[in-house]
């Protein structure tokens, strides 16, 4: 009971025997999961594995039906709607690219940026120096600067892809839930965005859902694996992939 | 868009600020058969069509930058209405059919012995430009409150703001509801001491009709252009995304919901001394679906595009009821079609791109030469 307790206020994230249930079809059967802080963690599994669900439960989407989910070792986040949980530190990157497709470049990365969210505030909201400077620091980092002005929706899939994890960068949480970030992308922009993705996590704790395996290994991180809406297995990739369930489930009997 | 959206928004306030200013003159201060003489039936036409179009700029806020197909809109509208019928019907005085000091006709008719608390009050006119606001905006909080709460969007708000401003019909029609029935209010003599008879009150309503638009234009650009803007067109675009990013959603359409039902109100409340009556038919589902065309017509999120769509369908609708009176809701309808099909951008998207073809003309003969 003790070593649980320690586990859970030692843990930026902490689920334990999560349950959730659509109609009948049990999508999650007592998931458990703990990151530490400043951990980056990669999520892998088949398709209908949970994962998806699960970054759900722990933005406030779905309510679990069973089990604890909680942040920083108190918040409890089963409690929260998905606005409290963003501005208590949790940020997601959706498996399709997420942007407001009217907006510029800029004013995608404004939106997201740190600043009170009231419409008293927003109405009397103005453009400062440091605002601006922290979206160019922002393109930078995410290789748009020369893009700042262009409409969201011109951009290409995999801009689409980064200007998404600018805006995440820009609400800079504490936490990170990242969805598939190279599905579709190029070769070269897999590689860029894993670099991307690398830097981010020296200053934010990231979950990464991700199929490509080329791409997990770039990362180098620790890897869970899920199978039927529970933990599997964890470990290094290496690890995983010489565990004969892990090998079972992804190449079927 | 943007840029070309601005400057049409300033030659329209220019165009409303003009007539403001001028049709006065042109009506009062030239003889019947002058060349710019302005006959008081046009002042008075014009007026309504200037609160239409204020009801129009009032929905596209909501639209057009949230995406909140409000079908209701034109309950808010008669509310103001009523408000400002009220006040009339209390200027009557004794000289009502039945002369009663205190009690409008139809409560002598139907021989009621005191005023109703509702009416208590409206002898004031500042009151009851009180109550114009309030009861609208009070209705749209609540409303708005429960329905983006339980985070009812699309088509299912659409028909619960239909039912809303349905229920209102059915109960303003009661006699026993106390604003008059099936008849309304009508019959009025005169606002704060002016004559409504008079041809100068008629283009002073006018001028402050216009003055009206013009305002509520300019406010709802600076709302949306605020970074409170730039949010409300998120939501209408990915309303998810916006949650996850932190934002209270449903605050935010609040916002701007009650802003516009507010401004909606206004508009009716002008809307009823020009055409000197208020009846529940106002509340009628069938006058709410038509705001939306107007807007449409007019162009879908760019405020000019809504009041020019409203005074343009307006203007067709008096034309087509006195020539073709059978044909206008065919008409109307064709024109809903064909505009969602051939132009969705409306009239400002055709203008656009009229100025976008000429300015590429003049490119290509630029290098030509």
């Amino acid at each position: 009971m003790s070593e649980e307790n320690a586990k859970l206020t030692s843990s930026l994230l902490y689920l334990d025997n999560v349950q959730v249930t659509f109609d009948g079809y049990r999508a999650l059967r007592g998931l458990s999961l703990a990151l530490a802080p400043g951990e980056m963690r990669a999520i892998i599994g088949p398709n209908g594995a949970g994962k998806t669900t699960m970054m759900d439960v722990i933005t406030g989407k779905t309510r679990p039906d069973v089990g604890d989910v909680y942040f920083e070792g108190r918040h409890d986040l089963t409690r929260m709607d998905e606005a409290e949980i963003a501005t208590l530190g949790v940020g997601r990157k959706f498996q399709k690219p997420t942007v407001f497709e009217n907006h510029s470049v800029n004013d995608n990365i404004l939106l997201a940026a740190r600043a009170p969210r009231t419409v008293r505030a927003t109405l009397a909201a103005k453009g400062s120096a440091e605002i601006t400077q922290n979206i160019t620091r922002i393109l930078e980092r995410i290789r748009l600067t020369d893009m700042r002005e262009r409409q969201a929706g011109s951009l290409s899939h995999g801009q689409k892809q980064w200007l998404e994890i600018g805006m995440l960068l820009a609400q800079d949480p504490k936490l990170l839930l990242v969805d598939e970030p190279v599905a579709g992308m190029t070769d070269s922009e897999t590689a860029a965005t894993a670099t991307m993705l690398k830097e981010i996590a020296k200053e934010h704790s990231v979950v990464v859902v991700e199929h490509d395996m080329a791409f997990v290994r770039d990362l180098d991180v620790k890897v869970t694996v899920l199978h039927e809406g529970a933990v599997l297995a964890e470990g290094t990739l290496d690890q995983v992939s010489a565990d004969e369930r892990v090998v079972e489930v992804y190449l079927g009997r | 868009m943007s840029r070309q959206l601005d400057f049409a928004g300033w030659i329209f306030v220019a165009v409303m600020a003009l007539a403001a200013v001028l049709v006065p003159l042109a009506t009062l201060g030239t003889p019947d058969g002058a060349a710019l003489h302005v006959p008081t039936y046009l002042v008075q036409l014009f007026g309504k069509y200037l609160c239409y179009a204020i009801l129009a700029v009032a929905l596209d806020l909501v639209w057009g930058y949230c995406g909140i197909l409000s079908l209701g809109h034109g309950a808010f509208f008669a509310l103001g209405g009523y408000a400002m019928g009220m006040y009339l019907m209390r200027q009557i005085g004794t000289r009502g059919v039945y002369a009663n000091p205190v009690l409008p006709d139809f409560m002598v008719f139907l021989n009621w012995h005191s005023l109703p608390v509702a009416w208590w009050g409206f002898n004031w006119f500042a009151y009851a430009m009180l109550m114009m606001v309030l009861v609208p905006g009070l209705l749209a909080l609540a409303f708005g409150w429960f329905a983006f709460r339980s985070r009812v969007t699309g088509v299912y708000l659409s028909i619960i703001t239909q039912a809303m401003t349905f229920a209102l019909y059915k109960e303003f029609f009661r006699n026993d509801f106390g604003f008059g029935g099936n008849n309304g209010l009508t019959d009025f003599k005169d606002i704060l001491g002016f004559s409504l008879q008079s041809d100068a009150v008629k283009a002073g309503l006018f001028s402050i009709s216009a003055v009206a638009l013009i305002a509520s234009y300019l406010i709802s650009r600076a709302i949306v252009r605020s970074k409170y803007g730039k949010a409300l067109i998120a939501v209408r675009d990915s309303e998810s995304r916006m949650r996850f990013l932190g934002y209270r959603v449903e605050n935010i359409k609040l916002f701007a919901f009650v802003v516009s039902a507010i401004m909606a109100a206004v508009g009716g409340a002008l809307y009823v001394p020009q055409v000197g009556i208020i009846n529940p038919s106002e509340f009628a589902p069938g006058n709410s679906i038509e705001v939306a065309i107007w807007v449409a017509v007019g162009g879908r999120g760019t405020l000019v595009g809504a009041a020019i769509g409203a005074i343009a369908v307006n203007f067709a609708k008096t034309y087509f009821t006195g020539a073709l009176p059978e044909y206008w809701l065919f008409a109307l309808g064709l024109l809903f079609v064909c505009v969602t099909l051939f132009f969705p951008l409306g009239i400002m998207g055709v203008l656009s791109r009229i100025r976008f073809r000429r300015k590429r003309s003049e490119v290509a003969t630029g290098t030509a030469t």
